[in-house]
């Protein structure tokens, strides 16, 4: 099979559905296990800092909320690029269904990195690069929630959120970056790409694990979410009234 | 993998606004760099660069045995440095616990003809570096402040 | 554990408030994230069961009818 063969295949909401139900239990179960796991591993088992003590515990939550955020914002525009070029109803429905996930992730990193703050930088806020890119971020999610609720016309909205969240790709570079280019409170990234990550190995860990599971945990929101729209959609479709009757999972 | 001409059209067209947006975000935070920037470095401050008797930022680094504190008050003053300049800080209020010799801060107040800073508000900048407090002990020890800055070898973000 | 009782957990020599406040908002976001998909879930699946008994009541009364 070619690639394109495949292609339309993933664009089959009928085959996406059943696809996807046999895919989540490997998204849920790790999410569940690494997320609770990591956050007990972090909060009571690593050591605390040597400068911030025990607030720098807070990391394990933080990190991957602000990072799958991101991650979030990039499969989303992903979705609506396809949306744009091949016309696949199942990716506006992806699009639509990462929003409500990516607001909420964003939001959890606004929110640990103000109540982070206080007690290492002496603020919950400050204007600087960083934080002021993310609380960015934080608008262009509820920008393409609230311009989704906007329409009537579905096709109409999918394509203006699709528009917005492709524009607002170009804030991700910025928030990754915004440490290195300008001077700002919030220090650079601790994990890092290319040579070694500035967090001793007894305090990566855990956060690796919590990370990990916070993308497991936005592949299984997603999938619910998506597979809810598909539901909704295709509900006048024979193949949706067996799902629901029974006839078929 | 050939692509139909339409699509093709239409993942130009995409590409070609990210293109634009991406250039304008860059021009737009190239020319507000001063505001975007969220503090002054000594080296600027010391040139210059920064504004007198109105509200900015200064960061740098606590200088070693600079902190003089009061006894009566909670006045306490201390020298920022980039190593490339130092300006002289005066403070009263409470520090923030990261406070100390050797390591970043960011202060907001004044900046005083005579070249003294009037903080209204000292922040703790601290860096990426994150350790128990036995390695910590153990890097003393053996005579390194971090083991990542010996890697880096370059002496924290300001002295750009 | 790196703590040495419960309450020291707890109390993280003063940055317990931010933490555990943290952690507990975070919880409480995935966990309704969670909870918004399922109920969805099972308002679709009400709904669509309504309607998939509406319509064969209308196929019987149908047929029915034309006897």
């Amino acid at each position: 099979m070619s690639f394109w063969t495949y292609f339309h295949k993933w664009g089959s909401p009928r085959w996406f559905y059943q696809f996807s139900g046999r895919l989540m239990p490997w998204l849920a179960i790790p999410a569940v296990v690494l997320l609770l796991g990591g956050f007990a591993w972090g909060l009571a088992f690593v050591p605390p800092d040597f400068k911030q003590g025990n607030s720098f515990r807070i990391i394990y939550l933080h990190v991957p909320a602000s990072a799958v955020a991101m991650g979030a914002y990039m499969l989303m525009a992903t979705a609506g690029a396809i949306h744009l070029i091949w016309r696949m109803k199942l990716a506006a429905m992806v699009m639509k269904s990462v929003a409500p996930v990516g607001a909420a992730l964003t939001f959890l990193a606004l929110l640990t990195g103000a109540v982070w703050g206080k007690p290492t930088w002496g603020t919950y806020w400050v204007w600087d690069a960083r934080i002021t890119s993310v609380l960015i971020l934080f608008f262009l999610y509820l920008g393409i929630l609230a311009l989704q609720q906007a329409f009537e016309n579905q096709e109409a909205a999918a394509k203006a959120c699709a528009v917005l969240a492709i524009v607002g790709a170009v804030n991700i570079p910025i928030i990754y970056w915004s440490v290195e280019w300008w001077y700002s409170l919030h220090q650079p990234a601790s994990i890092k790409f290319v040579g070694e990550s500035t967090i001793h190995s007894s305090m990566l860990r855990p956060l690796i694990a919590t990370l990990t599971g916070m993308y497991c945990f936005l592949g299984w929101m997603v999938l619910l979410n998506t597979r809810n729209e598909i539901l909704y959609r295709e509900r006048n479709t024979r193949w949706v009234k067996d799902v629901l009757t029974g006839a078929g999972s | 993998m050939a692509m139909h001409p339409q699509r093709k059209q239409r993942l130009q067209i995409i590409l070609f606004i990210l293109v634009a947006v991406a250039a304008a975000a860059a021009l737009l935070g190239y020319a507000l760099r001063e505001n975007i920037n969220l503090f002054y470095p000594p080296a600027d401050i010391v040139a210059g660069k920064a504004p007198l008797e109105r509200k900015i930022r200064a960061g740098g680094m606590v200088e070693q045995g600079s902190v003089q504190r009061a006894t009566d008050s909670l006045k306490v003053r201390f020298n920022i440095t980039d190593y490339i300049a130092v300006v002289p800080v005066e403070y009263e209020g409470i520090l923030p616990d990261l406070f100390a010799e050797g390591e970043g801060v960011v202060v907001s107040g004044v900046l005083g003809g005579d070249g003294v800073f009037i903080a209204s508000e000292v922040l703790a900048k601290h860096d990426e570096n994150y350790m128990p407090p036995e390695v910590s002990a153990a890097l003393e020890k053996a005579g390194t402040t971090s083991v990542y800055q010996q890697q880096d070898g370059k002496a924290e973000k300001y002295g750009q | 554990m790196y703590f040495e009782s419960f309450a020291a957990l707890i109390s993280m020599e003063g940055h317990g408030p931010y933490v555990w406040f943290s952690y507990g908002v975070g919880i409480v976001v995935l966990a309704s994230l969670l909870v918004a998909a399922r109920r969805r879930r099972a308002q679709l699946e009400q709904m669509l069961k309504a309607a998939a008994r509406r319509e064969q009541q209308q196929n019987k009364a149908a047929v029915t009818g034309e006897r």
